[in-house]
């Protein structure tokens, strides 16, 4: 390829033109708004994982200068990072919002869930938000799903409709036309919205950066004590590990994603400024999931399995 | 190389949309453009590598880049559409690929109803056939502002310029013929690469750009100060708080134009006039926003506007309960004459009644065909509908977003219809033998 051809098309060649960042922020708000004007009892699902703080971060721009008129919910599985656990108490605070916790802990104590084999939580976490909805009568969920993260995802509608059990049927989805989104829905039916269908991880790391997100320090390089399982690094905790054949060690990591600590693994990695993740990642040759998420391991389908039982 | 990643700078945004069949070589380009763009990563290429290792398949089969669904990999089809995303030094790409056979109209006027650009495949050995006119009909209907054909397996005709030379003619003009407004054909193979990335070593008689050049240049968006305003309400903000006690802004996104503080603009369907006060870009003032920002807008007069209302400026549409259009069916419940069901234009859902389904239109001969009883999935045609309220709706020919619109079934909420304002062709050809005379498999 010659270096003429290498010059991006830059937004400013027409006074009209819109960045990549500003095209997806406003179909995303317009999203948001959307379902603001269409739904009785909108929820945010909210992790602390970036992908949920993106959410947010839209939500307040779009509803500015009043308040996001949608309240939070959050599925404790109760192995989270204790860092992304004050992060979320604190933006919770700062922003007066309201939060609904689901914990994954009550329904193993009341015997409606077991705990797996491999000790991994985050496929629990689907009873307790199907309840959550159902006791709190949620209309609308927004959850941070990408369409770019996983191959059953790629073909999730932004406006999806759950049955009464929360299930996703993949070959019954509403043809999805234009920004004509058709959240029609049966009482006791929900629909799952995603805001970000269009955004891929370096989309997001591109807006963090530019909006000044601040995020879980989890997220940047750091020194932890980690041990080898299944290929990736995982953090000592209360939930099990390490067993006595996986040596611990101490580590520089950083968290690609972040998810129930039994399941997600940290990545090497001495990029502890936005600038220096956004260089590794665009450099990876592995995708988020795939580099840190043992639950998509499981099979070719793991994700649209769970998803047909009603997880995210 | 450097170590900060060309895909750090693409600035600029395109969707398009891919159609043809398996036969076409659709995968295999897809799958190019993919790998050659290095979206691929090393991880999914794995996990292709390995089930295709398992079905018995020696090389990769880059179709299960794509297919998804556990039903589409057993039964080696592609059901639904599937959304992609890679990027070059110049440009971020959405690609929306659409089944070549399965639900196959309804899939590609999905794809192609959000696209800037279509890339319409054909086989050089086969030539323009049926699929690949209705393939640039249904391109043409949803007014994909800009047609690729890339006439791909080039090399199993010797890249032979005359072959190449005699399709581009015979689709250039039958695109123009449709009112497609710009048709640009580029001889390929997806198999050997030529001229999808890197240009072809075998056709130095080809002076044009290879298909991912044309993809990073094609100007994106239309410009939004040669079109009239329009801002659809989606919903009222008004904080009433302490600091803003008498905020009160209408937050929308721009469909099409430009809207500049002091402005006149007319709120529809009331029709009362008005001026901008004020423009609110994400908690930004500013003096000026465009299509397709969203921004919350305030006005000088307190008016009654609520969600479902449209702030235009320049001509704007009179409002009408009387709608004509041509849609696409998408359910497999059939859409007919005397039907009651909501109508879903913009921010706003009105109850409506199919007076009449005019005529279907035969998508690969472009005849009408009238006494339709009914309109089936995956066909198309043209219907009058009367609304209980009145609508401000554009021709969709002139707007591809007011002019659009859903037809829903209020009992259980399904989409059942796609509809377009206003005729999607001007050539439509009107057969002599009308009614139900005609022997039709569509009855």
């Amino acid at each position: 390829m010659t270096t003429a051809t290498d010059s991006p098309v830059r937004a400013g060649d027409s006074p009209f033109a819109l960045s990549h960042l500003d095209a997806l922020e406003a179909e995303s708000v317009h999203v948001f708004r959307e379902v603001a004007g269409e739904f009785e009892r909108p929820v945010i699902l909210f992790s602390g994982g970036k992908d949920s703080i993106v959410m947010l971060h839209l939500a307040l721009k779009a509803f500015h200068p009043a308040a996001i008129p949608f309240s939070l919910l959050h599925v404790d599985t109760g192995h989270n990072f204790p860092e992304v656990i004050a992060y979320r108490d604190r933006v919770v605070a700062q922003h007066n919002l309201r939060l609904h916790v689901a914990h994954v802990q009550d329904f193993i104590d009341r015997g409606v869930l077991r705990e797996r084999p491999d000790g991994t939580r985050n496929p629990l976490q689907t009873v307790p938000l199907l309840d959550a909805i159902e006791k709190n009568r949620f209309d609308a969920v927004f959850g941070g799903g990408r369409r770019d993260e996983e191959k059953a995802r790629a073909k999730e509608r932004v406006f999806s409709l759950r049955d009464e059990f929360g299930a996703w049927d993949p070959r019954r989805q509403r043809p999805e036309l234009w920004s004509l989104y058709n959240g029609r829905h049966a009482v006791g039916e929900h629909v799952r919205v995603f805001p970000l269908s269009n955004w891929t991880e370096l989309d997001v790391w591109q807006y963090i950066e530019r909006e000044s997100i601040e995020l879980p320090q989890i997220y940047y390089a750091h020194e932890r004590d980690v041990f080898a399982r299944s290929g990736m690094w995982l953090t000592a905790g209360e939930w099990g590990g390490p067993r006595d054949d996986e040596p611990v060690e101490r580590r520089l990591v950083r968290y690609r994603t972040v998810g129930d600590m039994s399941c997600t693994g940290a990545v090497d990695s001495d990029a502890t400024t936005i600038e220096a993740v956004i260089a590794e990642i665009a450099a990876s040759r592995l995708t988020e999931r795939g580099a840190t998420r043992a639950d998509d391991k499981l099979s070719e389908a793991a994700m649209e399995d769970r998803k047909r039982e009603g997880y995210f | 190389m450097t170590t900060t990643s060309h895909e750090a700078t693409a600035t600029s945004l395109l969707r398009f949309a891919t159609a043809g069949s398996v036969d076409d070589g659709k995968s295999t380009l897809v799958g190019r453009l993919l790998h050659d763009s290095k979206s691929v990563l090393a991880d999914q290429l794995e996990a292709v590598e390995h089930a295709s290792r398992n079905r018995g398949q020696e090389a990769p089969d880059l179709a299960l880049l794509t297919d998804g669904l556990r039903a589409e990999r057993e039964q080696g089809i592609t059901i639904d559409v599937a959304y992609r995303y890679f990027a070059t030094p110049r440009r971020r790409f959405i690609l929306a690929d659409t089944p070549g056979h399965v639900q196959y109209t309804r899939n590609m006027v999905t794809g192609a109803s959000t696209a800037e650009l279509a890339v319409v495949l054909v086989d050089a050995r086969n030539g323009v056939v049926e699929q690949t006119r209705r393939h640039a009909a249904v391109a043409a209907l949803l007014r994909v502002p800009h047609v690729v054909l890339a006439v791909n397996k080039m090399d199993l005709v010797d890249y032979a310029e005359p072959v190449f030379a005699a399709i581009a003619a015979e689709f250039t003009a039958y695109a123009a013929s449709l009112g497609v407004e710009d048709v640009l054909a580029v001889p390929i193979s997806a198999l050997a690469g030529d001229n999808v990335v890197e240009p072809s070593a075998h056709m130095d008689w080809y002076g044009g750009p290879t298909l991912l050049e044309h993809l990073e240049t094609v100007p994106v968006g239309s410009d939004p100060s040669s079109e009239p305003a329009r801002f659809p309400v989606q919903y009222v903000i008004r904080p009433q708080t302490e600091e803003h006690p008498d905020y009160r802004g209408y937050a929308g996104q721009l469909a099409s134009g430009v809207l500049r503080v002091g402005d006149t603009v007319t709120v529809l369907p009331s029709g009362h006039t008005t001026t901008i006060a004020g423009i609110d870009a994400l908690g930004r003032e500013t003096d000026l926003a465009w299509a397709p920002q969203s921004v919350t807008v305030r006005l000088a007069d307190d008016l009654d506007i609520s969600r479902g209302d449209l702030i235009a400026a320049g001509a704007a549409p009179a409002p009408t309960k009387d709608i004509e259009a041509t849609v696409s069916h998408l359910n497999e419940r059939p859409l007919r004459a005397g039907d009651k069901v909501l109508l879903k234009h913009t921010t706003r859902t009105v109850r409506a009644l199919v007076k009449e389904i005019s005529y279907r239109i035969d998508i690969d001969s472009l005849e009408q065909r009238s006494g339709a009883e009914g309109l089936n999935v995956n066909d198309i045609g043209h219907v009058r509908l009367r609304t209980a309220e009145p609508l401000a709706l554009d021709a969709y020919h002139d707007n591809r977003r007011t002019g659009s619109f859903l037809l829903i079934d209020p009992a259980d909420g399904t989409t059942l219809t796609a509809g377009m304002a206003g005729e999607a062709f001007e050539t439509v050809r009107t057969t002599d033998a009308p009614d139900a005379s005609e022997e039709e498999d569509w009855v």
